[in-house]
């Protein structure tokens, strides 16, 4: 009996973590209009799905928004690790301490303070403060992220480079860099993920004029659960997949 | 009359206050290999760094044959460097690190491929181009990171520790291969190390560092047979200390007492009278251990043997609790030569091979003849 036991449960853990998704996927196929019926094999709700422009262009946005935050942040925040790790100066404490208060805070807290900013600056509720609001909550993601690749860094690397001739540019371009591109990569993934799925920030900060995926499907979900919804989580399920094995694929790659 | 290549005059550097080198001079010859010994937290690191151009001095210059490098970036310093841990590029190729400092020359590719080649060659890496650091062996990695710094044909290699992260073996080998490579390309090297074995199998001249000051400088054989201080004495090899007291002085020689025994000794280049205490310093390859029976000889009992393959060393206890280090080779006549633990036996010396230093000032409390290696 304890042989078969630690089988059973690890089966009933994965069981509830994927059936939920296992669902999804399998009614994103489903025939019939009702969500609880099954009336047989069909590709209509991702025919339905791109025939809806209003949806289409909500995930174009999305996907633009998410690419622009993750990149912003990228280099804002290697920018920060860079210099949290190489500098020493007052106060550098207290700076890295407030990365992880971001971070920690309810992101209630952020959506407000930033429409109240927003406001109070006169920026209007569109790409742009949707862009600022993701960036400022995937920062510290990405700071924590490079500095936790910096910390493991050979300090040497950057002084054999300039030894051997490099300029401190060139140094930063061909070693410094490179070594830490796989920090890089996850700190975009990470900030692109983190801004593909955001709800709360988004739904305090968009405006009408720039729709994102998240809020729409929302807003679709208020009205009544449409098969389109379905489709839609499918595809996003099948995306983040890839971008997954992207990931692991390039982690790899960097070892080697 | 020997050329100097890099010159180091009144080097200073601080850290945090704390006097890491309190202005030092040092010239490096031409051609020379030069060892920085001293224990941990001496300073030689921060020399050395200083000599790259990695740190800077708070204090002095840094010439290079005329030329004051003392504000010149690492870069443009025509000196390489091998680090500690190599420092190896780890997204690089062993061609592409080798290549590295060639390429931030930009010289041709076909000159590249052809000087890289001969750079690994020379360590006989050539059929390891391909590969990636992290597929390399800990000795094959420090023959790339040689490869890389002398590809660039440096005026000075500076070498720091290069062969701690080694295991004996191969530490040997790599010492023998670092000569050898420092002969046939006739470059400087500049050898940091805390190993005084390695220090004086390798350098033409050893600078012994403590606290930033340099204690001695000269060749393996100087620093070893005539130590400069105590420090020195302790730090480079095994050595006794024996109190002796200057009982008569003569015109080219002492009479010293030791542990009542009355020697005939060279006299010292420094100033003696009579009465005044000095350190009689013995290698434990100049003692003769006695039998009991002999009229000279200081008398004591082994309290250790230790069988070392090509040499007994054995520890004596002298009467008044004084430690002896004794190491002996063995005899082809008597291959049975041996101590039995508690054996009463007679210490002395050849007179002549013993070393004389004067009492300092801040000397240590505890004053037995000890090993510090």
């Amino acid at each position: 009996m304890t042989r078969w036991l630690p089988k059973v449960y690890l089966g009933l853990v994965y069981l509830l973590l994927y059936v939920p998704i296992g669902v999804l996927v399998v009614f994103s196929f489903n025939d019939s209009r009702s969500g609880y019926t099954w009336g047989g094999l069909s590709l209509r709700w991702y025919g339905s799905l791109f025939n809806n422009n209003a949806m289409v262009e909500a995930m174009w946005n999305s996907l633009w928004l998410a690419l622009s935050a993750a990149t912003v942040s990228t280099i804002i925040g290697a920018l920060t690790a860079l210099a949290l790790h190489r500098y020493r100066f007052r106060g550098k404490k207290v700076l890295n301490g407030m990365l992880f208060v971001v971070m920690m805070s309810p992101e209630i807290v952020l959506a407000i303070s930033l429409l109240a900013l927003f406001l109070l600056v006169g920026i209007q509720l569109g790409y742009v403060s949707l862009l600022l609001a993701h960036v400022t909550f995937c920062l510290p993601f990405v700071v924590i992220t490079v500095m936790a690749r910096l910390s493991g860094f050979d300090e040497s690397l950057p002084e054999a480079a300039r030894d051997l001739g490099a300029s401190d540019f060139t140094m930063t371009r061909t070693v410094l860099i490179p070594v830490i591109m796989p920090a890089l990569l996850a700190g975009w993934l990470l900030g692109f993920t983190l801004s593909l799925d955001d709800v709360v920030v988004s739904t305090f900060v968009s405006g009408p004029s720039y729709e994102i995926l998240p809020l729409r499907i929302y807003s679709m979900v208020r009205v009544g659960l449409k098969p389109e919804v379905n489709a839609l989580g499918t595809l996003l399920l099948v995306f983040s997949l890839v971008m997954l094995m992207l990931s692991q694929w390039i982690l790899t790659r960097s070892k080697r | 009359m020997k050329k100097t290549l890099l010159s180091l005059s009144n080097l200073t550097k601080q850290f945090d206050g704390k006097t890491v080198l309190d202005s030092l001079n040092l010239d490096i010859y031409d051609g020379e290999f030069i060892t920085l010994l001293g224990p941990s937290g001496c300073g030689k690191t921060t020399l050395l760094r200083l000599m790259a151009g990695f740190e800077h001095p708070d204090a002095g210059a840094i010439t290079l044959s005329g030329d004051d490098l003392t504000g010149t970036p690492p870069e443009h310093r025509p000196l390489n460097t091998v680090f500690q841990h190599y420092a190896l590029f780890p997204h690089m190729s062993v061609f592409d690190n080798v290549a590295y400092g060639l390429k931030m020359e930009k010289r041709p590719k076909e000159e590249i491929r052809e000087r890289v080649g001969e750079a690994l060659a020379m360590v006989q890496l050539q059929d390891y181009m391909r590969r990636k650091p992290h597929q390399l062996s800990g000795g094959q990695q420090q023959r790339v990171a040689i490869a890389r710094a002398v590809v660039k044909r440096p005026r000075l290699l500076l070498l720091d520790e290069p062969l701690s992260a080694l295991d004996y073996k191969l530490r040997r080998t790599m010492q023998v291969e670092l000569k050898r490579l420092q002969r046939e390309l006739g470059i400087t090297f500049v050898f940091v190390t805390h190993d005084q074995e390695e220090a004086l199998s390798m350098s033409d001249r050893v600078v012994v560092l403590k606290d930033g000051v340099v204690q001695q400088l000269g060749t393996p054989r100087e620093v070893y047979e005539r130590p400069a201080n105590l420090f020195t004495a302790r730090f480079v090899g095994e050595t006794n200390f024996f109190p002796g007291e200057v009982e008569s002085i003569h015109d080219g020689s002492i009479t010293v007492d030791v542990f009542g025994l009355k020697r005939t000794l060279r006299r010292p280049d420094f100033p003696v009278q009579q009465g005044q205490p000095l350190h009689v310093l013995l290698r434990p390859e100049d003692i003769r251990v006695l039998d009991p029976a002999d009229e000279q000889g200081v008398a004591g009992k082994i309290v250790e043997r230790n069988y070392k393959g090509s040499t007994l060393d054995s520890v004596i206890h002298l009467e008044d609790g004084t430690e002896v280090l004794a190491s002996e080779f063995f005899d082809e006549d008597d291959p049975a030569f041996d101590y039995r633990l508690g054996e009463p036996v007679k210490v002395s010396w050849v007179d002549g091979w013993e070393w004389l230093l004067p009492e300092e000032a801040d000397e240590p409390v505890h004053e037995d003849a000890l090993t510090d290696a």
